[in-house]
């Protein structure tokens, strides 16, 4: 007994033994099996030209040349990137907007409201997708809504518009994101010390300055972990698409995640698909590890 | 004086007046938030890890090369009838799409019959959508068990790349025993040949046997006709000269939703051949056919262009569902809609006797009607199947003449109508729907699907009439793509061909 206490007296409690992978191994046997293992073989896959039955060819790099020459290919990447101005930018923007104007007010009954704006979180996409999808149609609520006050001239079918797709589906995202990005937000507010506000406010500071020169640095954790979970799911975004638009009109709305369900499956063609995963994987890390730079400010 | 204040996030040096929630961070065991040398050591590992799935992957065989051309195909040497009852104890594995009312009751019924005429033989039955069996399909067909028999969808993307991989078994054989060949006419037959190389479709063996049979009609509202004060079209030219007339009248001419993107195909399909693309069409989704730059397609391009801005279809058929047009059409919205008859179970079940249907009428009265159309989807024995004899009766069984008319008593249009076909009213819509296959069938009208033409068609075709209907693609920019996706796909062909010899 006083051996072993002996010996781990030479150790600083803490510090890390060989022993904690042992913990580990479990949960990383299962994440080799069906993360790692998975994704060595779509990199395999994406240097072969395969159509999913017969014997595949060998590709070399042609999938991923493909990927930064054809115009087909290219444009779910940049439809992508323009959907992220919805799926995070505009979230977390709103979402710091609302939540610093929720915790200025005593507002009554704070837990419906915060349950209410994480509810999108909560529901299945397909359901938000069908829902959606009636909203923005030729005579949905939305139309209906614009025609009854008079701006019937602005009404048009927004998922079938090459222009306004993109946009519409977008705006779906962002409805999705907010709720996710307020909650974050307002528990982030709650830890800054009530003191750093009353010291702002005896310097005169109004509700800007307040905002920019306490709540905004205090909640820089909170904003790159809400802009990490919100630019993973809208490059990831296969659901919302493949119930609202199908892609279309035209390819106006195809995505990466879509275009790899579409060529896997649909049109045989499973190298350029997988070199497409391999890609979208690279983009997600690219992003989120400049996030985490950039934005939550370690490693400098 | 102000640089000297706590900006926030820095920690506060004061005894707070009340306790505090412990200012560390929630995420700080994130991955993206350890230490620059921990960092390097985790990537090491990570790199490592990846690299070792990478390796692992690449020597499990990703491309099961046990299908490759003339690996797996048994010549199916059978030369008289094969009596299941022979055949001892079997299971007969089935994947099918029939999951729709009126084909699902159908199926099951002969199902159960077939089960009572061989009490040893069970069928074990899979039934999913479309599009759920398109996905999980491949998968299961090139395992080590795949199912005895599949339905296969016609085209390059499903069953010529089954039959280029040796997964079906020919059944010519079988069509002479049974005598398919003389059942079936060869229009029907030929959908479901591939050649034996495995490149050509239309032609060389017999891979399936459709059960049903399906065609673009009109159906038409009599309601809103008698509203709008015109009599259902007798050739193309009164149909065309009714829209303007709906539509003074107030009621929507046709009924036509788009943003599921394929019914486009199936609507500009039936104007091409009424701008007398008809032939040369199927000539070039054979791949004999000289392709698409020509007169008709532009035409029906033109057409489909001019009802959308005339207002003879609805201002947002790009954002209106397939299903939710039908529905609109069903509730009254629209004197025509233009699809297959698939819909017409549904559509009749809600508008009863106001329902009318018909092959799209020809130029001249009563000249022979041509339309987009075939059959459905292709009944198919796997090559890896332990009883192929026993499916080969069952495909049989169940697109027999006792099929047909449990097919007719279901609703569901046979590809061979039979003598419950003849039975049905006069004058019903049924009966309409039964009457135009058999014209067709006995004219030669029918017009393979378009998407049928090269693996990628249906993409660049439904996404550009997308366009054609918006009008952001112009006539001539889509039949000069669909040239192009034409020439380039035989072009391809003939240099495989080169390559093998």
């Amino acid at each position: 007994m006083r051996h072993a206490a002996g010996r781990y007296r030479r150790r600083a409690p803490g510090q890390p033994r060989a022993v904690g992978y042992l913990y580990v191994l479990p949960a990383l046997a299962l994440y080799g099996v069906f993360l790692l293992f998975p994704l060595g073989q779509t990199v395999w896959l994406s240097l072969l030209h395969w159509d999913g039955l017969t014997v595949a060819t060998w590709a070399g790099t042609d999938n991923y040349q493909a990927l930064l020459t054809d115009p087909s290919l290219r444009g779910p990447f940049l439809h992508a990137l323009a959907l992220l101005f919805f799926y995070a930018a505009l979230p977390v923007a709103l979402g710091l907007l609302l939540a610093s104007a929720l915790s200025r007010f005593r507002v009554r009954g704070m837990t419906f409201f915060r349950t209410v704006f994480f509810l999108p979180q909560v529901l299945a996409m397909v359901v938000v997708g069908v829902t959606w999808r009636s909203i923005l149609g030729p005579d949905g609520l939305l139309n209906d809504s614009l025609r009854a006050v008079g701006l019937g001239s602005l009404a048009r079918s927004w998922l079938g518009d090459y222009t306004w797709a993109l946009p519409a589906v977008g705006t779906i995202g962002t409805w999705v994101e907010t709720g996710l990005c307020v909650v974050l937000f307002l528990a982030g507010i709650q830890r800054i010390p009530r003191e750093l506000y009353e010291a702002a406010r005896m310097d005169g500071a109004g509700p800007l300055r307040e905002f920019f020169a306490v709540t905004l640095p205090a909640l820089r954790a909170e904003t790159a972990v809400a802009l990490t979970l919100t630019i993973v799911a809208g490059l990831r975004n296969f659901d919302l698409i493949y119930i609202t638009t199908g892609g279309g009109p035209g390819n106006a709305t195809s995505v990466p995640a879509y275009e790899v369900y579409h060529r896997a499956f649909e049109t045989n063609e499973v190298g350029s698909a997988a070199a497409m995963g391999v890609g979208l994987t690279v983009l997600i890390f690219v992003l989120t590890v400049s996030v985490a730079r950039l934005v939550e400010g370690r490693n400098r | 004086m102000r640089a000297e204040r706590p900006t926030g996030a820095g920690p506060v040096r004061r005894v707070p007046p009340r306790p505090q929630p412990p200012r560390q961070h929630p995420f700080r065991h994130s991955p993206f938030s350890g230490a620059g040398r921990i960092r390097r050591r985790r990537t090491a590992a990570l790199v490592l890890a990846v690299g070792g799935a990478l390796l692992a992957a690449a020597c499990v065989p990703g491309t099961d090369g046990s299908g490759a051309v003339g690996a797996g195909v048994p010549g199916s040497a059978a030369t008289s009838k094969p009596d299941p009852a022979k055949a001892g104890k079997a299971t007969l594995t089935v994947w099918d799409q029939e999951v729709r009312g009126g084909q699902n009751d159908e199926l099951e019924r002969l199902n159960a019959e077939f089960e009572k005429k061989y009490p040893h033989i069970r069928i074990k039955r899979t039934a999913r959508s479309f599009s759920d069996l398109k996905t999980t399909l491949k998968l299961a067909i090139s395992g080590n068990k795949p199912p005895d028999v599949i339905q296969a969808n016609q085209g390059y993307s499903d069953m010529v790349a089954f039959v280029k991989a040796g997964l079906l078994t020919p059944l010519d054989n079988y069509a002479g025993i049974y005598a398919w060949n003389t059942r079936y006419p060869s229009t029907l037959l030929n959908l479901n040949r591939v050649s034996v190389d495995g490149r050509d479709f239309g032609t060389g063996r017999l891979y399936g046997i459709s059960q049903t049979g399906e065609y673009i009609g009109v159906y038409y509202n009599k309601d809103v006709l008698e509203k709008a004060d015109v009599k259902p079209p007798k050739t193309w030219g009164e149909l065309t000269d009714a829209l303007p007339r709906i539509k003074d009248k107030g009621e929507l001419p046709v009924q036509f939703g788009n943003l599921d993107k394929y019914p486009a195909i199936h609507t500009f399909g039936v104007l091409q051949n009424q701008a007398g693309g008809a032939q040369e069409t199927r000539e070039s989704v054979f791949g004999r056919g000289k392709g698409f730059d020509n007169g008709p397609t532009k035409e029906a391009a033109r057409t489909l262009a001019d009802w959308k801005k005339n207002g003879y279809v609805p201002k947002g058929a790009n954002g209106t569902g397939y299903d939710d047009a039908a529905k609109k059409f069903a509730g009254g919205e629209g004197a025509f809609l233009i699809t297959g008859t698939w819909q017409l179970p549904d559509l009749k079940k809600t508008m009863g006797d106001s329902l009318g249907f018909m092959p799209p009428p020809p130029a001249k009265k009563d000249a022979a009607p041509v339309t987009t159309g075939g059959q459905g989807l292709a009944w198919s024995v796997t090559s890896k199947s332990r009883h192929p004899e026993v499916a080969a009766a069952y495909l049989d069984f169940i697109t027999s003449r006792h099929a047909a008319d449990v097919m007719t008593e279901e609703g569901v249009l046979p590809a061979l109508p039979g003598k419950a076909a003849r039975d049905i009213p006069e004058g019903s819509v049924d009966a309409q729907m039964v009457e135009g296959w058999e014209r067709l069938n006995a004219d030669d009208g029918l017009v393979p699907y378009l998407d049928y033409t090269t693996p990628d068609f249906y993409d660049s075709l439904s996404a550009d009439l997308q366009g054609v209907i918006d009008g952001s693609v112009s006539p001539d920019e889509l039949s000069s793509k669909m040239q192009r996706s034409y020439t380039d796909f035989q072009d391809k062909k003939r240099a495989e061909g080169k390559a093998k010899q």
